[in-house]
Protein backbone atom coordinates (compact mmCIF):
# COMPACT_ATOMS: atom_id res chain seq x y z
CA UNK A 1 0.00 0.00 0.00
CA UNK A 2 1.46 3.23 -0.91
CA UNK A 3 1.01 6.78 0.03
CA UNK A 4 -1.48 7.91 -2.13
CA UNK A 5 -3.30 4.27 -2.56
CA UNK A 6 -4.01 4.65 0.96
CA UNK A 7 -6.00 8.22 0.14
CA UNK A 8 -7.32 6.22 -2.97
CA UNK A 9 -9.13 4.28 -0.04
CA UNK A 10 -9.92 7.60 1.26
CA UNK A 11 -11.71 9.06 -1.23
CA UNK A 12 -13.77 5.69 -2.34
CA UNK A 13 -14.87 5.45 1.58
CA UNK A 14 -15.98 8.98 1.31
CA UNK A 15 -17.84 8.51 -2.30
CA UNK A 16 -19.35 5.40 -1.13
CA UNK A 17 -20.51 7.08 2.27
CA UNK A 18 -22.07 10.22 -0.12
CA UNK A 19 -23.62 7.22 -2.20
CA UNK A 20 -24.87 5.73 0.45
CA UNK A 21 -26.97 8.70 1.71
CA UNK A 22 -27.97 9.93 -1.06
CA UNK A 23 -29.80 6.56 -2.57
CA UNK A 24 -31.20 6.10 0.97
CA UNK A 25 -32.57 9.69 0.48
CA UNK A 26 -33.54 9.28 -2.84
CA UNK A 27 -35.22 6.20 -1.95
CA UNK A 28 -37.58 7.83 0.69
CA UNK A 29 -38.26 11.02 -1.38
CA UNK A 30 -39.78 8.09 -3.65
CA UNK A 31 -41.52 6.28 -0.86
CA UNK A 32 -42.43 8.77 1.43
CA UNK A 33 -46.03 11.13 0.98
CA UNK A 34 -45.56 14.64 0.01
CA UNK A 35 -48.37 16.89 0.89
CA UNK A 36 -47.08 20.47 1.79
CA UNK A 37 -49.10 23.16 3.58
CA UNK A 38 -48.44 26.18 4.78
CA UNK A 39 -48.64 25.03 8.62
CA UNK A 40 -46.54 22.27 7.78
CA UNK A 41 -43.52 24.27 6.19
CA UNK A 42 -44.02 26.75 9.02
CA UNK A 43 -40.71 26.48 11.87
CA UNK A 44 -41.82 24.71 15.01
CA UNK A 45 -42.27 27.03 17.95
CA UNK A 46 -44.25 25.10 20.62
CA UNK A 47 -47.80 25.21 18.55
CA UNK A 48 -47.87 29.03 18.18
CA UNK A 49 -47.07 30.74 15.18
CA UNK A 50 -43.23 31.44 15.04
CA UNK A 51 -42.39 34.79 16.41
CA UNK A 52 -39.87 37.44 14.76
CA UNK A 53 -36.75 35.35 12.65
CA UNK A 54 -34.82 32.68 13.44
CA UNK A 55 -31.73 33.79 13.51
CA UNK A 56 -31.22 35.16 16.61
CA UNK A 57 -28.04 36.95 18.74
CA UNK A 58 -26.32 34.37 20.51
CA UNK A 59 -24.20 34.67 23.92
CA UNK A 60 -21.07 36.51 23.30
CA UNK A 61 -19.38 34.21 25.41
CA UNK A 62 -19.47 31.55 22.88
CA UNK A 63 -17.18 33.56 20.66
CA UNK A 64 -14.43 33.36 23.50
CA UNK A 65 -14.36 29.88 23.88
CA UNK A 66 -13.67 29.96 20.07
CA UNK A 67 -10.93 32.60 20.43
CA UNK A 68 -9.39 30.27 23.25
CA UNK A 69 -9.95 27.13 21.70
CA UNK A 70 -7.60 28.63 18.70
CA UNK A 71 -4.51 28.54 21.05
CA UNK A 72 -5.16 25.47 21.93
CA UNK A 73 -5.95 23.89 18.83
CA UNK A 74 -2.75 25.48 17.40
CA UNK A 75 -0.18 24.08 20.35
CA UNK A 76 -1.65 20.95 19.43
CA UNK A 77 0.16 21.17 15.96
CA UNK A 78 3.54 21.94 17.74
CA UNK A 79 3.04 19.48 20.23
CA UNK A 80 2.19 16.24 18.08
CA UNK A 81 5.59 16.65 15.86
CA UNK A 82 7.36 17.07 19.11
CA UNK A 83 5.75 13.96 20.62
CA UNK A 84 6.83 11.86 17.96
CA UNK A 85 10.61 12.88 17.39
CA UNK A 86 11.27 13.51 21.35
CA UNK A 87 13.79 10.39 21.07
CA UNK A 88 15.97 12.29 18.59
CA UNK A 89 15.43 15.91 19.89
CA UNK A 90 16.73 14.92 23.51
CA UNK A 91 16.68 16.84 26.77
CA UNK A 92 17.12 19.95 24.66
CA UNK A 93 13.52 19.22 22.96
CA UNK A 94 11.79 17.86 26.03
CA UNK A 95 12.94 21.38 28.22
CA UNK A 96 11.73 23.73 25.90
CA UNK A 97 8.67 21.74 25.48
CA UNK A 98 7.97 22.22 28.66
CA UNK A 99 8.54 25.98 29.25
CA UNK A 100 6.20 26.39 26.10
CA UNK A 101 3.33 23.92 27.52
CA UNK A 102 4.27 26.42 31.12
CA UNK A 103 3.23 29.51 29.12
CA UNK A 104 0.24 28.00 27.81
CA UNK A 105 -0.80 26.84 31.26
CA UNK A 106 0.12 30.51 32.49
CA UNK A 107 -2.27 32.04 30.24
CA UNK A 108 -4.95 29.52 30.66
CA UNK A 109 -4.98 30.28 34.36
CA UNK A 110 -4.94 34.27 33.19
CA UNK A 111 -8.17 33.30 31.55
CA UNK A 112 -10.14 31.48 34.55
CA UNK A 113 -8.58 34.76 36.74
CA UNK A 114 -10.21 37.23 34.51
CA UNK A 115 -13.23 35.47 34.45
CA UNK A 116 -13.41 34.61 31.05
CA UNK A 117 -14.84 31.01 31.53
CA UNK A 118 -17.41 32.13 34.03
CA UNK A 119 -20.72 31.24 32.85
CA UNK A 120 -23.87 33.69 34.51
CA UNK B 1 -1.32 -2.24 -8.18
CA UNK B 2 -3.24 -4.80 -9.72
CA UNK B 3 -6.48 -6.31 -10.33
CA UNK B 4 -6.15 -8.75 -7.20
CA UNK B 5 -4.66 -5.56 -5.17
CA UNK B 6 -7.50 -3.38 -6.58
CA UNK B 7 -10.27 -5.97 -5.44
CA UNK B 8 -8.76 -5.99 -1.85
CA UNK B 9 -9.13 -2.43 -1.38
CA UNK B 10 -12.35 -2.71 -2.69
CA UNK B 11 -13.30 -5.47 -0.40
CA UNK B 12 -11.95 -3.91 2.39
CA UNK B 13 -14.12 -0.48 2.16
CA UNK B 14 -17.70 -2.86 1.67
CA UNK B 15 -16.68 -4.75 4.82
CA UNK B 16 -16.09 -1.99 6.96
CA UNK B 17 -19.26 -0.58 5.43
CA UNK B 18 -21.85 -3.11 5.92
CA UNK B 19 -19.63 -4.04 9.66
CA UNK B 20 -20.62 -0.63 10.54
CA UNK B 21 -24.47 -0.39 9.23
CA UNK B 22 -24.88 -4.06 11.10
CA UNK B 23 -23.13 -2.58 14.19
CA UNK B 24 -25.12 0.07 14.27
CA UNK B 25 -29.00 -1.67 13.81
CA UNK B 26 -27.21 -4.15 16.84
CA UNK B 27 -26.50 -1.01 19.09
CA UNK B 28 -29.47 1.04 18.86
CA UNK B 29 -31.22 -2.03 19.89
CA UNK B 30 -28.73 -3.12 22.82
CA UNK B 31 -29.58 1.07 23.85
CA UNK B 32 -33.20 0.18 24.20
CA UNK B 33 -32.42 -2.91 25.86
CA UNK B 34 -29.70 -2.24 28.16
CA UNK B 35 -31.58 1.29 29.22
CA UNK B 36 -34.99 -0.79 29.79
CA UNK B 37 -32.53 -3.19 32.54
CA UNK B 38 -31.77 0.01 34.02
CA UNK B 39 -35.34 1.35 34.32
CA UNK B 40 -36.73 -1.92 35.49
CA UNK B 41 -38.63 -2.01 31.71
CA UNK B 42 -38.90 -4.90 29.38
CA UNK B 43 -37.67 -2.48 26.42
CA UNK B 44 -38.48 -3.54 22.41
CA UNK B 45 -39.74 -7.20 21.96
CA UNK B 46 -42.22 -7.67 19.23
CA UNK B 47 -40.11 -7.23 16.14
CA UNK B 48 -37.61 -10.23 16.02
CA UNK B 49 -36.40 -12.25 18.78
CA UNK B 50 -36.06 -10.41 21.38
CA UNK B 51 -37.08 -7.38 19.41
CA UNK B 52 -33.91 -7.24 18.00
CA UNK B 53 -35.34 -6.54 14.69
CA UNK B 54 -36.49 -3.18 16.00
CA UNK B 55 -34.02 -0.77 14.50
CA UNK B 56 -34.62 -2.71 11.25
CA UNK B 57 -38.61 -1.65 11.75
CA UNK B 58 -37.83 1.63 12.63
CA UNK B 59 -35.47 2.65 9.99
CA UNK B 60 -38.39 0.98 7.33
CA UNK B 61 -41.12 3.04 8.89
CA UNK B 62 -39.01 6.47 8.48
CA UNK B 63 -38.82 5.70 4.44
CA UNK B 64 -41.91 6.36 4.59
CA UNK B 65 -42.61 9.59 6.48
CA UNK B 66 -42.70 12.82 4.79
CA UNK B 67 -39.37 14.65 4.96
CA UNK B 68 -40.02 18.02 5.47
CA UNK B 69 -38.58 21.18 4.26
CA UNK B 70 -39.58 24.26 6.25
CA UNK B 71 -39.93 27.65 4.47
CA UNK B 72 -38.04 29.38 6.38
CA UNK B 73 -34.67 26.96 6.11
CA UNK B 74 -31.44 27.88 4.01
CA UNK B 75 -32.76 24.77 1.49
CA UNK B 76 -28.90 23.86 0.04
CA UNK B 77 -27.22 24.29 3.60
CA UNK B 78 -30.17 22.04 5.04
CA UNK B 79 -30.11 19.39 2.23
CA UNK B 80 -26.26 19.25 2.43
CA UNK B 81 -26.07 19.04 6.43
CA UNK B 82 -26.90 15.04 7.03
CA UNK B 83 -24.43 14.08 4.10
CA UNK B 84 -21.74 16.01 6.49
CA UNK B 85 -23.19 14.16 9.41
CA UNK B 86 -22.84 10.82 8.17
CA UNK B 87 -19.50 10.71 5.99
CA UNK B 88 -17.32 11.76 8.71
CA UNK B 89 -18.83 9.29 10.85
CA UNK B 90 -17.16 6.59 8.40
CA UNK B 91 -14.59 7.89 8.32
CA UNK B 92 -13.23 7.85 12.19
CA UNK B 93 -13.92 4.13 11.70
CA UNK B 94 -12.03 3.54 8.56
CA UNK B 95 -8.27 4.26 10.25
CA UNK B 96 -8.98 1.75 12.71
CA UNK B 97 -7.30 -1.65 12.78
CA UNK B 98 -10.22 -4.48 13.85
CA UNK B 99 -7.99 -7.57 13.31
CA UNK B 100 -4.76 -9.21 12.99
CA UNK B 101 -3.30 -8.56 9.16
CA UNK B 102 -3.85 -11.77 7.50
CA UNK B 103 -1.67 -13.63 5.53
CA UNK B 104 -2.54 -15.25 2.13
CA UNK B 105 0.40 -16.51 0.40
CA UNK B 106 2.59 -13.63 -0.39
CA UNK B 107 -0.10 -11.31 0.13
CA UNK B 108 -0.63 -9.13 4.02
CA UNK B 109 -3.91 -7.98 4.02
CA UNK B 110 -4.66 -5.31 6.84
CA UNK B 111 -7.66 -5.68 8.44
CA UNK B 112 -8.05 -1.77 8.56
CA UNK B 113 -9.62 0.56 5.95
CA UNK B 114 -6.75 2.09 5.42
CA UNK B 115 -3.15 2.12 7.18
CA UNK B 116 -1.67 6.07 6.73
CA UNK B 117 1.05 7.70 9.25
CA UNK B 118 -1.24 9.85 10.16
CA UNK B 119 -4.26 8.01 10.85
CA UNK B 120 -4.56 9.72 14.34
CA UNK B 121 -4.58 12.97 12.91
CA UNK B 122 -7.33 12.31 10.12
CA UNK B 123 -9.47 10.63 13.36
CA UNK B 124 -8.63 14.11 15.10
CA UNK B 125 -10.16 16.08 12.36
CA UNK B 126 -13.01 14.10 11.19
CA UNK B 127 -14.69 14.03 14.91
CA UNK B 128 -14.04 17.68 14.24
CA UNK B 129 -15.75 17.82 10.80
CA UNK B 130 -18.57 16.25 12.62
CA UNK B 131 -19.16 19.66 14.35
CA UNK B 132 -19.92 21.51 10.93
CA UNK B 133 -22.67 18.95 10.37
CA UNK B 134 -24.68 20.61 13.59
CA UNK B 135 -23.83 23.55 13.15
CA UNK B 136 -24.62 23.93 9.64
CA UNK B 137 -28.03 21.46 10.50
CA UNK B 138 -28.56 24.05 13.09
CA UNK B 139 -28.01 27.20 11.48
CA UNK B 140 -29.84 26.72 8.34
CA UNK B 141 -33.19 25.54 9.65
CA UNK B 142 -33.89 29.02 10.50
CA UNK B 143 -35.60 28.29 13.84
CA UNK B 144 -34.61 29.09 16.95
CA UNK B 145 -34.12 25.50 18.75
CA UNK B 146 -32.03 24.29 15.82
CA UNK B 147 -29.50 27.52 16.24
CA UNK B 148 -29.25 27.52 20.02
CA UNK B 149 -28.64 23.96 19.41
CA UNK B 150 -25.49 24.21 16.92
CA UNK B 151 -23.88 27.20 18.72
CA UNK B 152 -23.85 24.90 21.74
CA UNK B 153 -22.95 22.06 20.30
CA UNK B 154 -19.48 24.18 18.58
CA UNK B 155 -18.58 25.85 21.83
CA UNK B 156 -19.31 21.93 23.50
CA UNK B 157 -17.18 19.96 20.81
CA UNK B 158 -13.95 22.38 20.70
CA UNK B 159 -14.12 22.73 24.22
CA UNK B 160 -13.22 18.88 24.54
CA UNK B 161 -11.72 18.25 21.42
CA UNK B 162 -9.07 20.07 23.11
CA UNK B 163 -8.72 17.76 26.17
CA UNK B 164 -9.01 15.37 23.72
CA UNK B 165 -6.48 15.81 21.53
CA UNK B 166 -4.16 16.57 24.62
CA UNK B 167 -4.88 13.07 25.67
CA UNK B 168 -4.00 11.31 22.83
CA UNK B 169 -0.71 13.17 22.50
CA UNK B 170 0.67 11.17 26.07
CA UNK B 171 -0.16 8.11 24.87
CA UNK B 172 1.95 9.05 21.67
CA UNK B 173 4.42 10.30 23.51
CA UNK B 174 4.41 6.60 25.55
CA UNK B 175 4.21 4.33 23.24
CA UNK B 176 7.28 6.10 21.34
CA UNK B 177 9.27 4.61 24.38
CA UNK B 178 7.36 1.41 23.58
CA UNK B 179 8.60 -0.22 20.30
CA UNK B 180 11.20 -2.81 20.03
CA UNK B 181 12.67 -2.39 16.79
CA UNK B 182 12.38 1.01 15.55
CA UNK B 183 12.49 3.96 18.16
CA UNK B 184 10.60 7.04 17.91
CA UNK B 185 6.73 7.94 17.81
CA UNK B 186 3.88 6.79 15.72
CA UNK B 187 0.70 8.37 14.93
CA UNK B 188 -0.33 5.44 12.76
CA UNK B 189 -3.19 2.71 14.77
CA UNK B 190 -1.51 -0.05 13.50
CA UNK B 191 1.24 0.68 14.57
CA UNK B 192 -0.31 1.90 17.77
CA UNK B 193 -1.86 -1.67 18.71
CA UNK B 194 1.53 -3.34 17.43
CA UNK B 195 3.26 -1.69 20.14
CA UNK B 196 0.86 -3.05 22.74
CA UNK B 197 1.48 -6.42 22.14
CA UNK B 198 2.74 -9.24 24.71
CA UNK B 199 2.94 -8.33 28.24
CA UNK B 200 4.59 -7.05 31.21
CA UNK B 201 6.15 -9.39 34.04
CA UNK B 202 3.98 -12.37 31.97
CA UNK B 203 0.71 -11.49 33.30
CA UNK B 204 -0.22 -7.87 32.89
CA UNK B 205 -0.56 -7.08 28.70
CA UNK B 206 0.92 -4.40 27.99
CA UNK B 207 -2.01 -1.98 27.23
CA UNK B 208 -1.45 1.99 27.42
CA UNK B 209 -4.39 1.93 30.13
CA UNK B 210 -2.35 0.74 32.77
CA UNK B 211 0.63 3.15 32.42
CA UNK B 212 -1.59 5.78 30.53
CA UNK B 213 -4.83 5.69 33.25
CA UNK B 214 -5.16 9.52 33.72
CA UNK B 215 -5.22 9.75 29.72
CA UNK B 216 -7.57 7.41 29.10
CA UNK B 217 -9.82 8.86 32.14
CA UNK B 218 -9.52 12.06 30.21
CA UNK B 219 -9.99 10.59 26.48
CA UNK B 220 -13.18 8.75 27.50
CA UNK B 221 -15.16 11.43 28.94
CA UNK B 222 -13.90 13.94 25.96
CA UNK B 223 -15.46 10.85 23.75
CA UNK B 224 -18.41 10.87 25.57
CA UNK B 225 -19.51 14.59 25.01
CA UNK B 226 -17.73 14.77 21.26
CA UNK B 227 -20.25 12.49 20.51
CA UNK B 228 -22.82 14.62 22.44
CA UNK B 229 -23.78 11.96 24.33
CA UNK B 230 -25.64 11.94 27.72
CA UNK B 231 -24.56 13.61 30.26
CA UNK B 232 -23.18 15.85 27.74
CA UNK B 233 -26.15 16.09 25.33
CA UNK B 234 -26.85 19.65 25.93
CA UNK B 235 -27.20 19.86 22.52
CA UNK B 236 -30.37 18.34 21.52
CA UNK B 237 -31.71 18.55 25.24
CA UNK B 238 -34.88 17.37 24.23
CA UNK B 239 -36.73 19.90 27.60
CA UNK B 240 -34.72 22.95 26.44
CA UNK B 241 -34.39 22.99 22.73
CA UNK B 242 -36.90 19.99 21.71
CA UNK B 243 -34.65 18.14 19.73
CA UNK B 244 -31.70 20.62 19.46
CA UNK B 245 -30.19 21.11 16.16
CA UNK B 246 -32.38 18.56 13.99
CA UNK B 247 -35.57 19.75 15.40
CA UNK B 248 -36.77 21.06 12.12
CA UNK B 249 -35.58 17.26 10.45
CA UNK B 250 -38.12 14.55 9.87
CA UNK B 251 -37.99 11.29 7.79
CA UNK B 252 -34.67 9.98 6.45
CA UNK B 253 -32.91 13.23 6.95
CA UNK B 254 -33.47 13.03 10.58
CA UNK B 255 -32.62 9.35 10.26
CA UNK B 256 -29.04 10.10 8.71
CA UNK B 257 -28.35 12.06 12.17
CA UNK B 258 -29.39 9.30 13.97
CA UNK B 259 -27.35 6.61 11.80
CA UNK B 260 -24.23 9.18 12.41
CA UNK B 261 -24.40 9.75 16.33
CA UNK B 262 -24.46 5.62 16.73
CA UNK B 263 -21.72 5.09 14.25
CA UNK B 264 -19.71 7.94 16.33
CA UNK B 265 -20.33 5.74 19.97
CA UNK B 266 -19.14 2.53 17.89
CA UNK B 267 -16.20 4.18 16.29
CA UNK B 268 -15.09 6.26 19.43
CA UNK B 269 -15.41 3.34 21.56
CA UNK B 270 -13.08 1.33 19.05
CA UNK B 271 -11.14 4.10 19.05
CA UNK B 272 -10.45 4.25 22.67
CA UNK B 273 -10.58 0.49 22.99
CA UNK B 274 -7.26 0.85 20.30
CA UNK B 275 -6.15 3.25 21.99
CA UNK B 276 -5.94 2.11 25.57
CA UNK B 277 -6.98 -1.31 25.50
CA UNK B 278 -4.54 -2.86 22.70
CA UNK B 279 -7.11 -3.12 20.27
CA UNK B 280 -6.92 -6.96 18.56
CA UNK B 281 -4.02 -7.74 21.09
CA UNK B 282 -5.40 -11.33 22.62
CA UNK B 283 -3.62 -14.54 23.05
CA UNK B 284 -4.78 -16.29 19.91
CA UNK B 285 -3.01 -19.70 20.43
CA UNK B 286 -1.56 -19.80 17.13
CA UNK B 287 -0.31 -23.87 16.52
CA UNK B 288 -2.61 -25.15 18.94
CA UNK B 289 -6.18 -23.81 17.46
CA UNK B 290 -7.05 -24.52 13.91
CA UNK B 291 -5.65 -21.37 11.50
CA UNK B 292 -9.08 -19.90 10.73
CA UNK B 293 -9.79 -19.53 14.10
CA UNK B 294 -6.84 -17.95 15.65
CA UNK B 295 -7.14 -15.50 12.29
CA UNK B 296 -10.39 -14.92 13.89
CA UNK B 297 -9.89 -14.75 17.52
CA UNK B 298 -8.09 -10.93 17.22
CA UNK B 299 -11.49 -9.57 16.07
CA UNK B 300 -13.43 -10.98 18.76
CA UNK B 301 -10.80 -9.63 21.09
CA UNK B 302 -11.44 -6.23 19.16
CA UNK B 303 -14.93 -6.44 19.84
CA UNK B 304 -15.26 -7.49 23.20
CA UNK B 305 -12.86 -4.61 24.21
CA UNK B 306 -15.39 -1.82 22.02
CA UNK B 307 -18.28 -3.55 24.02
CA UNK B 308 -17.32 -3.25 27.14
CA UNK B 309 -17.02 0.46 26.62
CA UNK B 310 -19.95 0.79 24.39
CA UNK B 311 -21.63 -0.67 27.29
CA UNK B 312 -20.05 1.72 29.46
CA UNK B 313 -21.59 4.66 27.04
CA UNK B 314 -24.84 3.23 27.65
CA UNK B 315 -24.33 2.53 31.32
CA UNK B 316 -23.10 6.28 31.93
CA UNK B 317 -26.38 7.45 29.54
CA UNK B 318 -28.76 5.13 32.17
CA UNK B 319 -27.16 6.80 35.31
CA UNK B 320 -25.86 10.42 35.01
CA UNK B 321 -28.43 13.69 34.80
CA UNK B 322 -27.44 16.11 32.59
CA UNK B 323 -25.02 18.71 33.76
CA UNK B 324 -25.61 22.37 33.46
CA UNK B 325 -24.12 24.26 30.59
CA UNK B 326 -22.00 26.28 32.94
CA UNK B 327 -20.82 22.97 34.55
CA UNK B 328 -20.10 21.56 31.15
CA UNK B 329 -17.82 24.24 30.38
CA UNK B 330 -16.13 24.55 33.58
CA UNK B 331 -15.67 20.44 33.59
CA UNK B 332 -14.06 20.73 29.92
CA UNK B 333 -11.70 24.33 30.71
CA UNK B 334 -10.99 23.74 34.62
CA UNK B 335 -11.20 20.33 34.83
CA UNK B 336 -9.92 18.38 31.79
CA UNK B 337 -7.94 20.54 30.09
CA UNK B 338 -5.30 21.31 32.67
CA UNK B 339 -5.49 17.97 33.60
CA UNK B 340 -4.14 16.92 30.28
CA UNK B 341 -1.39 19.39 30.16
CA UNK B 342 -0.06 18.21 33.51
CA UNK B 343 -0.75 14.74 32.58
CA UNK B 344 1.30 15.30 29.42
CA UNK B 345 4.16 17.24 31.42
CA UNK B 346 4.16 14.15 34.20
CA UNK B 347 4.29 11.41 31.13
CA UNK B 348 6.95 13.84 29.35
CA UNK B 349 9.35 14.17 32.64
CA UNK B 350 9.38 10.72 33.53
CA UNK B 351 10.07 9.38 30.03
CA UNK B 352 12.81 11.78 29.68
CA UNK B 353 14.10 11.01 32.92
CA UNK B 354 14.16 7.46 32.12
CA UNK B 355 15.44 8.08 28.50
CA UNK B 356 18.20 11.17 29.29
CA UNK B 357 18.98 10.94 32.79
CA UNK B 358 19.00 14.37 34.58
CA UNK B 359 19.52 17.14 32.89
CA UNK B 360 22.28 18.68 34.69
CA UNK B 361 24.05 14.49 34.56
Amino acid sequence: MTYFESYLTVGAFIALGALLVGVVLVLARALAPSNPSAEKLSTYECGVDPVGSGWSQTYVRYYLYGLLFVIFDIEAVFIFPWAIQLESLGMFGLIEMLVFIGILVLGLVYAIRKGVLRWE
Amino acid sequence: MDWIDFLIVVLRVVVVFALLLLVTIINVWAERKVVADFQNRIGPERAGPFGMLQTVADGLKLFFKESIIPARSEVGMFLLAPFLAVIPAFLIFLNIPFGRPITIGDRVIPLQGMDVDVGLLIVLAMSSMAVYAVVIAGWSSGSKYPLLGGVRATAQAISYEAAMGLAMVAVVLFSATQAADAPGGTLSLAELVERQSGTWAGIIPRWNLIPQIVAFVIFFIAAIAETNRAPFDLVEAEQELVGGYFTEYSGMRFAMFFLAEYINIFSMSALTATLFLGGWNGPTWDGVLPVWLSALLPFVWFMIKTYVLVFIFFWIRATLPRLRYDQLMALGWKRLIPGALGWLMLTAVVLGYRRFGLPWS
